[in-house]
This record gives C-alpha cells, structure tokens and sequence, in this order.
C-alpha cells in the first residue's frame, strides 16, 4: 500500500491504495466520484478522460500511485461555484450532444482540454481532437456543435443531422 | 492484473537503485505496459514510475540536433520539438490526445514496438540514445521485435536527434489501433539520406539502404521507381498480407520523398 495525496476538484484527500489500484478505480470506488465512466477499459473509449495537472488523461491508463501530489479534476468539478452547469456542460445540453450519456463524461473533460489550447477550434480540429473519445450511439455531430457553441462560435451554418 | 507495488523516485540515481530490487520494471508514461499488465502477460514486484523525474524530461536544440528526454510525453515532443518539423509531426500523430500526455519517447523506444512510430524516427535520423551509463547509436540499438540493446536496469535518460536539410514521416494506419500499418520515415542529410521502415517487418524497424542509395544521388520520388522490398520476412496477419506491406513500403516512401520538407 502506498499513501498518495492529491487535490482532486479544488479539496486535498489522502488515502491509501494498492500499487495496481487505477486512477478510475480510485475516483470511482474510493472516492465515490461516480461521474468518470469506464467504457472499455483498454484505453480506447475515452469515457475516463480526466484533467491530471491540467492536462486530459485516460484515468484506466494510469496508476493512482503516479497522481501522487498532483490536482486533478474530473466531471463533477465542471459545474460553476453555484452548482449550475459548466459552459460546456450547458452547450452539450443546449445543443442535444449527447444520446445514451455513457461517453459524455469523457467528451467533456476532452473538450475542456481542446478548448484550453485552443479556444475557436474549426470543426475539423474538433473531430480530430475528439479521435480518442468514441461514442457508441454515434451521436458525434451535436457534440461537435455543442463544443462549437461553448467555444462562442455560431453553429447555426453546421448541417442539421 | 497481479499485485506490485509503485515506487515514484524523483531522481535518475534513484529509480536505477528502485530498479535493482527482484523483478522490478520501469514504467514509463504506462500506455502500453497498463494493458500488457491488465492481461496479465507481466508479473512485476515492483514498477518503477519514471515520470516524476524531473532531470528526464523536455526537450531543447543543441548544434544541430534536438535531444528530448527520455520522459517527455509525445505531447511536449509534438509542440516543443518545432526545430525539427518532421519529428513534432510523427509525435503528434501517435495515438490520440490523451494517450500523447501519458506517453513518452523513452517508453517507445525501450519497448521497440515493431508497429511503433518513434523507431522509425530514431533509426531514420540516425538519433543516438542515452542511458545512466552509456550512449548507443540508433543502428546498434533496435534488435528486433521488441528487442534493443538495452540492458536489465537501464534507463533511457535522453535521445538525440541530428536535425536534416529535409525529413517527412508517412504513417499507413491500422483504423483500430492507429499504430502504423506501415510506416516510412525518410530523412535527407548532408552526408545521404536515410530511410528507416516500421510496421512492416517481423525483425522490428529496419533501414530500406537500397532506397537510401538512389536517394543520395538524387533526391526525387523517380529515383525510387523500379526499386521494391522483397516480401519475405514481412508481417503478415488480418489487417494486411507481407506482399501488401511490401508494396505499402514503396508508396510511402515515395510520398514521404515528395513530402519532405
């Protein structure tokens, strides 16, 4: 067992936890942060996309261990201070960007990222941001518009699906 | 997966000392040694995380080559390495985002994965690798799939990449996996030009020499033209036979000639 520290959304936690214990073992089980998904566990789906030291990570690709006295945030720190929806989280609602939701955690977080370093992405810089991050519903064209809109971006032009 | 522990040392000396204890292994930014041990096709004791060792990481521009830490994630690679054009772009083509801030060069290139793209980077460059105790160049390094010249222990701390007058990478991906199908890495320097093929052979990457003989002489896609790779010893499996790879080889390199820049 290992002692890690951590910032995870703004508050400090210590625990202890096994060498194998995943990043989305320990936000889902240990810490009941239930919002990051695991889809497919194999690095492929981007469901468990969280901000570690504020960059996007697969969190079933990491090892709580190595997020020793790092800040993470995941889903549940996009909401404003006042509990309402996050910017992108609004949009993806707005604009209907996602079906069943299983994906949208992760298309989220990866979407904050993209929109960090670069803030008026085209359509085309989205789709190719968002390769790591599948949607089995295939709904991809309202979460491209969704973080067109968050982006400030009029989405009015983009094709109805 | 099996139960280890995780050591995090914060200094080359340390993680070598971390790295003596039975059955120890590195890990590097974990994207292919995490799902290796998900299956289970590796017990370790102990991994060694090399990514809170500061000494190991970035990437700077010394007389005329770039040298990248051996922990710099394909995404520092991709937006820092500008002074080589042709590298930043291999680098930013790996995997996908998230996957590029986990993922480091050294990890890459200590596991010679024969579909990988970084191989192909350092062999076509003529890169030298440096470890705690030594420095390898890039032609006796890689030994065949997922073999190199490293010994137990050893720990990449830095590769050094000669910066040519023109250099592209061509990477023929496998839709699934976005590791290369084939991928053909061409560099033109002032001394000849180099060409370092991955994906494609059952010994790992390799240097195609009769397309770097035309090349020297005459730098141009045509110089290639009547030249092939023969298909034996070629990978061959449900995403393409060796006599396609072959081919494939061809036409990248032929793509990657007229894309150098």
């Amino acid at each position: 067992m290992t002692e890690v520290t951590m910032v995870v959304n703004g508050k400090s936690v210590t625990k202890s936890v096994k060498g194998n214990t995943l990043m989305s073992e320990f936000l889902r089980e240990e810490l009941r942060l239930t919002g990051t998904h695991v889809g497919c566990d194999t690095s492929q789906c981007g469901a468990c996309v969280v901000h570690v030291n504020g960059e996007a990570v697969k969190s079933c690709t990491m090892f709580a261990a190595e997020a020793n006295g790092s800040e993470v945030k995941t889903i549940e720190g996009m909401e404003n201070p006042d509990g309402s929806l996050g910017v992108i989280q609004q949009a993806f609602q707005d604009h209907h960007g996602l079906q069943c939701g299983f994906c949208t955690p992760g298309m989220v977080m990866s979407a904050a990222a993209l929109l960090k370093d670069n803030p008026k992405p085209t359509e085309a810089e989205i789709r190719d941001y968002l390769e790591g991050n599948i949607c089995r519903c295939t709904g991809y064209h309202n979460i491209v518009k969704a973080i067109m809109a968050a982006s400030g971006q009029d989405v009015t032009s983009i094709a109805a699906e | 997966m099996y139960s280890f522990d995780v050591e995090n040392p914060e200094t080359v000396a340390d993680a070598v000392a971390a790295l003596g204890q039975d059955e120890a292994q590195a890990l590097g930014g974990g994207q292919t040694l995490i799902p290796t041990l998900k299956q289970r096709l590796a017990a370790p004791s102990v991994l060694v995380s090399l990514s809170g060792i500061a000494e190991i990481k970035g990437v700077s521009a010394d007389g005329g080559a770039v040298v990248i830490g051996g922990g710099t994630t394909h995404g520092t690679v991709a937006n820092e390495a500008g002074a080589y054009g042709a590298l930043a772009a291999l680098a930013g083509n790996i995997g996908d985002p998230a996957v590029r801030n986990r993922g480091t060069i050294g990890g890459s290139l200590a596991n010679n994965d024969p579909s990988a793209c970084y191989p192909a980077a350092a062999l076509g460059s003529g890169a030298t690798i440096s470890t705690n105790t030594r420095s390898i160049a890039a032609d006796d390094y890689f030994q065949g799939m997922f073999e190199t010249a490293l010994d137990e222990g050893e720990i990449i701390t830095s590769v050094s990449f000669p910066i040519p007058e023109a250099a592209n990478y061509q990477k023929f991906e496998q839709p699934a996996s976005r590791f290369a199908l084939v991928g053909v890495f061409v560099a033109k320097y002032a001394d000849g030009v180099r060409v370092a093929v991955t994906g494609a052979s059952e010994e790992g990457v390799f240097r195609w020499s009769e397309a770097e003989a035309a090349l020297s002489s005459n730098f141009s896609a045509e110089a290639l033209n009547g030249l092939s790779v023969s298909a034996d010893g070629m990978i061959s499996d449900l995403h393409g036979s060796g006599a396609y790879r072959a081919h494939l080889i061809g036409v990248l390199t032929k793509r990657a000639v007229a894309a150098a820049s």
